[in-house]
């Protein structure tokens, strides 16, 4: 079956009939080829996904206060609600066993000037743990450390476009600026894969804010960081508790949503990680479908091939060519041209893929689209064999037919 | 060489059946140069298919070089067809994308024969058919005559012991049948044992019996006096 004698009649008849074998060979590649793309740009935008969640930490609670919508124990509703000191000591006080760390968040816009150069940044007061939410890479120097809140220091810690546009290529560790009329010390400059945005802010201890601001208590927002450990189902219910904690120590009717919010991004991630599941699965579905689409492709091909070389098949079987050899070429050569053109399709897809990178980052949101080398394969493999399996049943009817209704067909 | 005896075929026409073969008995000897003829619709053809395997009777016996031909599967048939028999076809039924020398090449190569003997052989022949020079052309290059000594070499090429031609010079003009006829002839002259079905007398004329058949039986087996094809060309 497998002698050179057979393959040089498959080579010979691929030669003798180049469209009929460009035509099969370009339905096999354009299966396999939709089929990569599809799933490499499923990969790609999940990639997107990923990359996304990545900038911040995932095991993070941000709590935002808000106005109640509802009247309680003697409050009128529209009550605005703020978090202060206390809050935060409670908290940390009450939930030791689910936090890792927390932090406040009080913004504050301000004028920061190092001798001639000044511009307008986002200050940010906050304690230590701030930094592992928000996953802020020091580049130089040290963050704002619990000595600096216990201190109400002095220091910021400033972002690298920040130190660019204020001190350009020197070096701003242990100069002071101008923060807002105040003067701060520098002891520390990051970057943060958030985007420029995030590098044109300032970290400063948040009870020197406070300190700055007629020593008021109040905090803004607060960050939490919960035990990674809790998974999915215990970050839920520590969200719970925390909300039923606070609307009872802040006096919110148990029903009002208005209070504070919380942001929870674990369940974000945990939404974000579904739809990119399902959709995973619905390009999974289209991508099969392509398969099939190619495997009836084929079938027709090999229907077509076996009907048109109906009076050649006859002509052999007349002077000699048993069922076997005549099953055997044609399936020999659906397979050759099969192999060759689905792994063409297969490495242009994967080239394709390869060479589009972070391209479609920006209007598409699909990052490094690619494809496992082995589901490519294996898909090439399914469609080779599906592709032989139905090139096979019109090849053992042609080798069926009698000879004598062969030759007669015209 | 071949012997038949009470040979039925019919064909299923709907819910007809058209009796087409009705109880042939015939034989022919080794060497022996048959014509078979017969108006259109006669069973000649019909007859030569089974004689060829290329189609099975419905009853009787066959017999070809003391060999029962009976309930062959197609792997067997084929292997009988090839070593037996070699075919002439009115339309030559050459494979067109195949030069001449692989159509004369292509009953040895199902005999497994290694490729150099292989293409040697077939040269061989297409030597004896006048045709050497043209052993690279295709098929759409070569003129009916041509075409037709290319199938006779390619039944030729694996040495059988009968050859069956059908209507062999029906495609041709009579200068060329002729020609062909004279082929034929020499092939006999050399020992070959040869039927040919045809309806013209003339050809028919020039073998060495003619059986003529009438809806379905033979209603005349004579001896003829050979004519020699080269007094006409």
């Amino acid at each position: 079956m497998f002698s050179r004698d057979t393959w040089q009649e498959i080579f010979l008849t691929i030669r003798k009939n180049k469209l009929r074998t460009i035509l099969s060979g370009f339905t096999v590649s354009l299966g396999i080829l939709i089929f990569v793309g599809l799933v490499g740009m499923t990969n790609g935008l999940q990639n997107t996904f990923e990359y996304f969640f990545s900038q911040d930490a995932t095991n993070v609670m941000y709590i935002f206060p808000g106005r109640t919508s509802m009247p309680y124990k003697g409050y009128k509703s529209l009550r605005r609600i703020e978090l202060d000191n206390d809050d935060l000591a409670d908290i940390k006080k009450d939930f030791p066993m689910f936090l890792e760390y927390i932090s406040p968040r009080i913004f504050r816009s301000a004028l920061v000037k190092y001798k001639e150069e000044s511009n307008n940044y986002t200050t940010i007061g906050v304690d230590w743990g701030q930094q592992f939410a928000e996953k802020t890479i020091i580049m130089k120097g040290r963050y704002i450390n619990q000595e600096d809140v216990k201190n109400k220091t002095k220091n910021v810690v400033i972002g690298r476009l920040v130190e660019q546009d204020l001190f350009g290529t020197m070096n701003s560790i242990g100069k002071f600026i101008d923060v807002g009329g105040s003067v701060f010390k520098v002891v520390g400059v990051f970057q943060d894969d958030g985007g420029d945005n995030e590098e044109r802010q300032l970290y400063l201890a948040y009870t020197t804010r406070q300190l700055i601001e007629k020593n008021t208590d109040k905090i803004g927002q607060i960050v939490i960081g919960f035990k990674e450990e809790l998974g999915y189902t215990g970050a839920m219910a520590f969200q719970r508790n925390l909300e039923r904690y606070l609307k009872d120590k802040k006096f919110i009717h148990p029903d009002d949503e208005n209070g504070f919010f919380v942001r929870n991004v674990a369940d974000a991630l945990k939404q974000n990680q579904d739809f990119a599941g399902v959709l995973a699965i619905i390009a999974a579905l289209v991508a099969f479908g392509t398969i099939v689409a190619g495997i009836i492709g084929i079938s027709n091909i090999m229907v077509y091939v076996v009907k048109e070389r109906t009076k050649e098949i006859g002509i052999r079987k007349a002077i000699g060519a048993t069922p076997r050899s005549v099953i055997s070429v044609i399936l020999l050569e659906s397979i050759f041209i099969t192999t060759i053109s689905g792994f063409l399709g297969m490495l242009i897809g994967m080239g394709l893929l390869s060479t589009l990178g972070d391209k479609l980052m920006d209007d598409y949101f699909i990052l490094n689209p690619g494809i496992g080398a082995g589901l490519a394969i294996s898909a090439t493999l399914v469609l080779i064999l599906f592709g032989s399996l139905a090139g096979y049943v019109p090849a053992k009817r042609a080798a069926r037919i009698k000879p004598i209704e062969a030759l007669n067909d015209e | 060489m071949i012997e038949i005896k009470d040979l039925h075929k019919s064909y299923k026409m709907g819910s007809n059946s058209l009796h087409v073969l009705k109880g042939i008995n015939f034989s022919v000897e080794e060497g022996e140069l048959v014509a078979i003829m017969g108006s259109s619709g006669s069973g000649k053809s019909t007859l030569l298919n089974i004689l060829g395997m290329l189609d099975e009777a419905d009853e009787g016996e066959y017999m070809l070089d003391d060999i029962p031909i009976k309930n062959l599967n197609e792997t067997k048939a084929a292997n009988y067809r090839n070593k037996f028999l070699g075919f002439i076809f009115q339309s030559f039924n050459l494979i067109n994308y195949k030069t001449a020398l692989e159509n004369v090449a292509l009953p040895l190569y199902y005999q497994k024969m290694p490729r150099k003997q292989r293409q040697e052989k077939a040269l061989k022949y297409l030597e004896q058919v006048g045709l050497k020079e043209w052993s690279h052309h295709l098929p759409s290059e070569l003129s009916g005559g041509q075409k037709q000594r290319v199938a006779i070499a390619r039944a030729m090429v694996a040495e059988p012991k009968v050859l069956l031609a059908d209507e062999l010079t029906g495609a041709l003009d009579s200068k060329t049948s002729y020609e062909v006829m004279e082929l034929i002839q020499n092939i006999n002259d050399q020992g070959n044992t040869i039927l040919v079905v045809t309806h013209e007398p003339d050809i028919a004329q020039m073998c060495k019996r003619i059986v003529h058949l009438k809806d379905g039986v033979i209603v005349k087996d004579e001896k003829v006096k050979q004519v020699r094809a080269t007094a006409h060309v």
